[in-house]
């Protein structure tokens, strides 16, 4: 533990500590432009020059170990006059082309030339001009910004684990690209826009559309995952210009995928701004009233026996709080056909542990083995698979995978053991045969992460038997850790079962529900953002759909009831580990849309049911009553555990991956622009290169 | 001078080593302890560039990439970032110039205006029949014999404008001109002979 004195003061750290850091924990800030907390230190941009005592050139504080009795000034002539001159440097080769540039107003480089620039140049030579660079649809590219501070290759190099990004050629003719011209293929790329200093990678679906200063900015939650990703949204008037991540160290530290940032244009494309009635087949724009007095008729069309003919399904984005409206409205309207399961999981139930992320997302980095069953973390949760590549690159991490990946070929990130596909191989890790079961045996800290395409499937409840047999053999639970996992990709459900907005005594699930409907024994179904069901199944029922989008649902449906998305409700979200964050509204929702439970509230008067809240404070005290956890916010509430899962056969099939485009995920981005021009390089038919320029379908 | 890699249309579309290249690739590789085989880059990129006309296609690259187990941009940032990887087609004989002080004091002006009017070309350029490519480098390390000038792997040293055109012209005819010093002296002895030892020469 060395002592130091900086500026002064005196400071006793870390042997592994840099003079940067142990300068920031005395609350002293050094002008950085490489240095960035979460990558590899490369001490290249020189900014951050400070005076050694006895050292007989400013040194590099990013790069510089402290050591006993180091006397350090971040402020001294000698530092000031380093820094002017790397400043100087720097602004060499950058142009001047402020006003133009998307990163104005939020800028390191233009922060800090405040500070340390000259008011005047001394360079009388040509500048240097680099081509922009096609690193695909999500990032726009002005090289000629670029001060090679090599933040965005290590970026993809250590976060993303994509090794596409590289600086090639040398000197002043440093390049940073790809050389080859190709999109960069991860997840994560959005955050380079975050992690670049100045504005040589820009958003480009945002690109001149404001400057910071005209933003309103919201601190929200993001819905595209079930991990709960926290996040700014930056809002002028009623639209959502972007999305930003916001610091969370236990969630998605700073990070956040690209589906959660650039989908947002589809907030404002295909949406329902008013209600619908179904006239003659066709549906027709209508009032609230119009559309309420069309689903009542129906209802009183059902007479005595009306509770077993309706059913409700929730989606994957909708709020707790309006899943409890609707659970409690079909509940007092006498149903117990009403699921949040979408995709079919056979998980839920009184053991809250049997459906969590129990180990936590900031507990993969405790862990020291890992078998995924039936997932495929990079696409389902992006920033959970970081967070598994982050302890991946620690050591001493075997990972194994059994089915989800499409094939042993897939790439997550990290290397891995491809076991087998299906749930044969699982049930030899748990009766020992397998070599793995002894790995996680002998682990410390050993943990599984059991994925939708695992247990969404009709022996689903057969395969969480299996995966919590492994849990219980390799010792996987103990007072102090807990290394059974559920893995989430609907940010609606854990909320869904944490309320139990699960099918009652006798009720039908999601399947059971469509195949009534087929049938004709149910005559009503409520869907509540759902959209991944399958519509043509429904037959002749009379479907409500309430929602934010033109998508699958409505099509299908009879009556349209306008919601709010994401970032326009003030709501809550439980996201895969169990833990409740509030969402809060950034926007109005366009027209004639409401907010979820209102409108539950409304209809439920038109019933003459009332629900017993009448703002947004009572049902939430209601909620809180009813499930005591909702009201730990930003808390992991307890996830007990039991015997949970169904002892019986599993069929020999493959587990098979749930996501068939990460673009295309939920109702927003399909509605995207963004996403669609995504869907078609990543995953469709498009060709992975292209040249600077090329449209996104955003501009204008 | 920046480097322009070749365009698509000059890439081949594969690149796949000799079966002799393999080998000696394979030797290279085995220096270097396992899982520590990307060390091996640099002789790789060399022998690629060997067999290949003398420049770098990206298939080469991605050859050597894949025979490395390393991501394919790392290849790239090596092979642009050394100047002797040539990134574009070259001439049969791919001609350097030192251009830097000491070449220049001794007169490699002359030298090089002796090459482009031979060649008839400019500083960068190929000759029309693909023969000969000059470029101006930097200091080659044979300061001792300025003027010099690297042809492919050899050294062309105390030049005069009429002893580069000699070597140009015996190259231009399929002749093997003598390496290295031009002007008669003995590798990098004192141009007016030897003035020290000279008893070991049998002279006196």
């Amino acid at each position: 533990m060395p002592t130091l004195t900086i500026n002064g003061q005196e400071i006793t750290v870390d042997a592994n500590t840099t003079v940067l850091q142990a300068a920031e924990e005395l609350g002293i800030e050094i002008p950085r432009f490489c240095y960035h907390d979460r990558l590899s230190i490369a001490g290249n941009c020189r900014m951050c020059l400070v005076e050694m005592e006895k050292a007989p050139k400013p040194i590099a504080s990013c790069a510089m170990p402290v050591g006993e009795g180091m006397v350090i000034r971040t402020n001294s002539p000698v530092a000031e006059k380093a820094r002017k001159g790397a400043m100087e440097f720097l602004l060499i080769n950058h142009p001047l082309d402020c006003p133009i540039c998307d990163q104005g107003g939020e800028c390191d480089l233009q922060d800090q030339a405040v500070a340390y620039g000259r008011n005047d140049s001394r360079f009388d030579e040509i500048k240097r001009a680099v081509k922009d660079k096609y690193l695909g649809p999500l990032i726009a590219t002005t090289m000629t910004r670029c001060i090679t501070c090599t933040r965005c290759v290590r970026f993809a190099t250590e976060i993303a684990g994509v090794e596409e990004l590289g600086a090639t050629f040398r000197g002043e003719e440093t390049e940073i690209g790809t050389y080859i011209e190709e999109a960069l293929t991860s997840e994560l790329s959005g955050n380079l826009v975050d992690v670049c200093p100045v504005g040589a990678l820009t958003n480009q679906a945002y690109a001149f559309a404001a400057r910071p200063w005209e933003l309103n900015k919201t601190e929200s939650i993001d819905v595209h995952d079930a991990v709960g990703c926290n996040i700014r949204i930056d809002c002028r008037g009623a639209e959502v210009l972007r999305v930003l991540p916001r610091l969370h160290e236990d969630v998605n530290e700073e990070w956040l995928s690209d589906r959660s940032r650039y989908a947002v244009d589809g907030l404002g494309l295909q949406r329902l701004d008013q209600p619908y009635v179904r006239v003659n087949g066709k549906l027709q724009p209508a009032s609230w009233e119009t559309a309420f007095a069309a689903i009542k008729a129906r209802l009183d069309g059902l007479g005595e026996d009306a509770g077993g003919k309706i059913a409700a399904i929730a989606g994957d984005m909708a709020d707790v709080e309006a899943m409890l409206a609707l659970k409690e409205l079909f509940i007092a309207l006498g149903s117990t056909d009403i699921d949040c399961r979408q995709d079919g999981a056979k998980i839920g139930g009184k053991h809250r542990g049997g459906y969590l992320f129990n180990t936590s997302i900031a507990g993969i980095e405790d862990a020291d083995a890992l078998l995924l069953v039936g997932c495929n973390p990079r696409l389902e949760a992006t920033l959970v698979n970081a967070r598994i590549r982050k302890r991946w690159l620690a050591g001493g991490f075997p990972v194994a995978v059994i089915g989800g990946v499409g094939g042993p070929g897939a790439d997550l990130t990290y290397k891995y053991d491809y076991l087998g596909a299906g749930p044969a191989t699982l049930a030899e890790v748990v009766d020992g045969s397998h070599a793995f079961a002894k790995i996680l045996a002998d682990a410390e800290r050993p943990m599984i992460i059991v994925g939708s395409g695992a247990v969404a499937r009709d022996d689903g409840a057969a395969v969480l038997e299996l995966a919590r047999n492994v849990a219980e053999k390799t010792n996987m639970i103990s007072p102090d850790w807990n290394g059974f996992n559920v893995l989430h990709r609907a940010a609606s459900r854990v909320g869904g079962l944490d309320i139990g907005f699960l099918p009652g005594d006798g009720g039908r699930d999601v399947a059971g529900i469509v195949d009534a409907a087929g049938k004709g024994e149910i005559d009503l179904v409520w869907l509540l953002g759902a959209d991944e069901i399958d519509m043509a199944g429904l037959g002749d029922a009379f479907v409500v759909y309430q929602g934010h989008h033109g998508d699958a649902g409505a099509h299908r449906a009879d009556v349209i009831l306008p919601g709010a998305a994401y970032t326009e409700k003030d709501a809550t979200w439980v996201n895969t580990e169990g833990r409740v964050q509030l969402g809060r509204r950034a926007a109005y929702p366009p027209g004639d849309a409401r907010e979820d439970w209102t409108i539950l509230r409304a209809f439920s008067a038109i019933m003459e049911q009332p629900l017993p809240y009448d703002n947004l404070q009572q049902l939430r005290h209601h909620m809180v009553e009813v499930v005591p956890s909702m009201g730990l916010i930003d808390e992991v509430g307890p996830g007990e555990m039991g015997a949970f899962g169904v002892a019986g056969d599993v069929d020999g099939a493959a587990f098979e991956s749930p996501i068939d485009d990460y673009y295309l995920a939920n109702a927003i981005c399909r509605a995207s622009a963004v996403m669609a021009d995504c869907s078609r390089l990543y995953s469709g038919t498009g060709t992975n290169s292209g040249s600077t320029g090329g449209a996104t379908g955003t501009d204008g | 001078m920046k480097r322009v890699p070749a365009p698509a249309d000059q890439q081949p579309d594969s690149f796949a080593f000799t079966a002799e290249n393999l080998e000696v690739a394979k030797r290279h590789i085995a220096k270097y302890p396992p899982r520590r085989q990307a060390s091996a880059v640099m002789p790789l990129l060399d022998l690629a560039q060997r067999q290949h006309e003398n420049w770098l296609p990206r298939a080469a690259m991605d050859a050597v990439a894949e025979m490395l187990e390393m991501p394919r941009i790392r290849v790239y940032e090596v092979a642009t970032f050394y100047t002797m990887y040539n990134l574009a087609p070259v001439g049969q004989h791919f001609v350097q110039i030192c251009t830097t002080t000491p070449c220049w004091l001794r007169g490699s002006d002359d030298v090089v205006s002796a090459c482009k009017s031979k060649l008839g070309i400019e500083m960068g350029d190929t000759t029309a029949d693909g023969k000969f490519t000059v470029i101006e480098v930097e200091c080659l390390g044979a300061c001792v014999n300025a003027p010099m000038m690297q042809i492919n792997d050899d050294y062309y040293e105390d030049l005069t404008a009429a002893s580069t055109i000699a070597v140009l012209e015996a190259l231009a005819k399929g002749e093997t001109p003598k390496v290295g010093p031009q002007s008669g002296r003995h590798t990098t002895e004192p141009a007016g002979g030897p003035t020290t030892l000279r008893e070991f020469m049998g002279d006196g």
